[in-house]
């Protein structure tokens, strides 16, 4: 399967949504393009509001787009009823039948596309098997705990093998650590199933932790989409940077841009290296961003240099708030030790050094 | 030890005591208001008939009860069917269960339209619903006699556009009464039937609609089943006052096409034959209870045998 040239499962062109008229006029996608390929975990990251479960429901069905067009495997689904595409969603409120049993449910869809009984049975045992739910297929949805809902919702989406799996927060309802269960119980059954699986989520560190690759919207856009690597390493807007972990944002000037990489000079008047993301226009001022754990404090020298204002204890790393020269606050996050402290005390000076593959220029 | 028992239980049957006489209010009512008189016309249906109405006190005769479905030949004195009684009863039976049917038609897609609004323009449209209710039934059931009589709006309307020549004969029929009844009790379906469809969780339709059921099977697997306590509820509701329809039939079906309250009616005043009157209406309440207990056994049977 792997060894097959990766095609677009959904293609999404220049879609459109808009809710209401005249004043409330209001675009909760707007000219959205994305491709997600076959055998993918696609995300969708972005904060509520952002258009990201607008985007499911145009490619589950249940909205049709404004503008614009949604292929599925190369053919245009837009004008379809939900029940005519081979796509499959989990609710965030799962949304089981409480009229049926568990086994009931995971059965109806294959119970709709006509499968004989015989097959159905089968593939409603394979599925309680392949979600480890098989001591509860005759139970009522309301006699089952949360993440045994989950696991029910997962099983029925999955049972009719869809094309593609959407998840719309699926996990948002589970606590911390069924949570962390079932992001891990996701990565295996779309390892099993092969499916493509587009994932919505408000959580960066899920999104991170889970995906093939992450699209981040925001106000109805997507502003980049790439592996968790680039999106943490190398955001391309501020948006994204700031959404996605922690950041500092510096301001300077760049030139000698070759080859995406060029030089930045910060306020302090010292150049450092940095990588340059994709539509960069250098006219005048530039924002650099450094991730805390790319920087380190140095009791002398360093790129920048100020006073600690704070530091705050994690366990695993100590964060040092300094306070530069030029006024604003850079975090810098240090791994801890079981023999050493991190050296300084609130109000010493200290400098710091960025690593050298540690800066990026931001295209706005 | 056994000290404290008891006063444990006295303290237990003062509390019961007190309990008792403070329903005593309530009881009196039901007693007096309710019960009582369905003793009284049990009485009077095992008495004999009076010259001039009411009953001869102290008079045993079934003659109340054998009449309700038998009558005695005038000449030879044998008891034969008393068909006119019996297809009383049939209409009665059959035009509460068409009312039954037609309002759940007409209420369904009006209740899905209503809980399908925005929340806050579904109280106008339940308030909408409701503005019959502010009119005498009397009067209501007079209007639709003007809407449906020979010179009355629709035939009127029929004959200008050239559909029909001479006008149809709507008043004074089965299909007068039904109409009347649909109009009258459609709110009573529509009000239980969206009750049940607020609380239906519209997700639960997506979800249907995802998994491949088309519209027909999502209203037969999904909505159907979820609302069916609306559904029994207003069917209850509609066909109990039916069956014991006095005003509507009376106005719209003529002194010809008479139903059960009518009957009862009738032996309580010009039949002079209150032991009679009794029987029916003590038949038609033990009709409604039948109904109720069949409708009560199918929705426990199938609310919990599904799994």
């Amino acid at each position: 399967m792997s060894d097959r040239p990766a095609r677009n499962a959904i293609e999404v062109r220049s879609v459109s949504k808009i809710f209401g008229s005249g004043e409330a006029r209001f675009a909760a996608l707007d000219r959205v393009s994305v491709e997600i390929r076959e055998n993918e975990f696609f995300t969708l990251l972005g904060p509520s509001g952002c258009g990201k479960t607008t985007l499911l429901r145009l490619i589950a069905g249940f909205d049709f787009p404004s503008e614009g067009e949604i292929f599925l495997h190369g053919e245009d689904i837009a004008p379809l009823p939900p029940f005519k595409r081979p796509v499959n969603t989990v609710f965030q409120s799962y949304a089981l039948f409480p009229h049926m049993t568990v086994a009931e449910n995971i059965g109806f869809g294959l119970e709709m596309l006509g499968k004989p009984r015989a097959e159905i049975e089968a593939r409603v045992a394979q599925m309680l098997k392949l979600v480890r739910m098989e001591q509860l297929a005759g139970r009522r949805t309301s006699q089952i705990s949360g993440g045994q809902q989950q696991r029910v919702a997962l099983a029925r989406a999955l049972a009719p093998q869809p094309k593609v799996l959407l998840l719309d927060e699926p996990l948002s309802a589970l606590d911390f650590k069924l949570r962390k269960e079932m992001q891990i119980e996701l990565k295996r059954l779309q390892h099993e199933t092969g499916i493509t699986f587009i994932f919505v989520t408000h959580d960066q560190e899920e999104a991170l932790t889970m995906s093939d690759r992450i699209a981040v919207m925001s106000a109805g856009k997507i502003l980049q989409v790439g592996t968790p690597w680039d999106i943490y390493d190398k955001p391309a807007e501020r948006f994204v940077a700031d959404f996605i972990g922690e950041t500092n944002f510096l301001t300077g000037t760049v030139d000698g841009i070759a080859n995406g990489v060029g030089r930045a000079r910060l306020g302090s008047g010292i150049e450092i290296p940095a990588t340059i993301a994709e539509g960069f226009a250098p006219n005048g001022a530039a924002t650099i961003i450094v991730r805390p754990e790319h920087a380190r404090a140095v009791k002398s020298g360093g790129h920048l240099a100020g006073t600690v204002e704070t530091i705050v204890y994690f366990g695993t790393d100590t964060h040092i708030h300094v306070r530069l020269d030029q006024g604003d606050v850079f975090t810098v996050r240090q791994q801890n030790s079981r023999s050493q402290s991190c050296g300084f005390e609130i109000g010493d000076r200290a400098g710091i050094e960025i690593a050298a593959d540690g800066a990026q220029v931001l295209r706005d | 030890m056994a000290t404290a028992a008891e006063t444990a239980k006295h303290a237990e049957q003062e509390q019961v005591r007190r309990r008792w006489l403070l329903s005593t209010p309530a009881l009196i009512i039901i007693f007096v208001a309710a019960i009582g008189p369905l003793f009284v016309m049990l009485a009077y249906s095992f008495m004999a008939k009076g010259d001039y109405g009411d009953v001869k006190f102290g008079t045993f005769s079934l003659d109340g009860w054998t009449s309700v479905l038998f009558q005695r030949d005038i000449f030879d004195d044998t008891l034969g069917l008393a068909d006119a009684h019996l297809s009383i009863l049939w209409r009665s039976l059959r035009l509460s269960f068409y009312t039954t049917v037609l309002t759940l038609i007409f209420g369904f897609p009006t209740a899905y339209f209503i809980s399908t609004r925005p929340p806050h323009t579904r109280e106008i449209w339940v308030f909408l619903v409701t503005i019959p209710f502010w009119t005498n039934l009397l009067i209501r059931t007079f209007a639709m006699q003007q809407v449906i009589r020979n010179e009355g709006l629709v035939n009127t309307a029929l004959i200008w556009l050239g559909i029909i020549e001479r006008p149809l004969q709507i008043m004074h029929t089965d299909v007068a009464i039904l109409l009347g009844m649909v109009y009258v009790y459609l709110p009573l379906m529509v009000l239980p039937l969206y009750a049940s469809m607020e609380k239906l969780d519209f997700r639960l339709v997506e979800a249907g609609y995802d998994l491949y059921a088309s519209r027909l099977q999502v209203l037969w697997r999904i909505i159907i089943p979820l609302v069916k306590p609306g559904i029994i509820a207003g069917s209850i509701l509609v066909f109990i006052p039916s069956l014991g329809a006095y005003v509507i039939p009376r106005i719209l079906g003529g002194g010809k096409n008479m139903m059960l309250g009518n009957l009862i009616e009738l032996q309580f005043g010009s039949g002079r034959n209150w032991p009679l009157g009794a029987a029916i209406s003590i038949t038609l309440m033990a009709m409604v209870m039948v109904a109720l207990l069949v409708y009560v056994r199918n929705a426990t049977r199938s609310g919990a045998g599904h799994g």
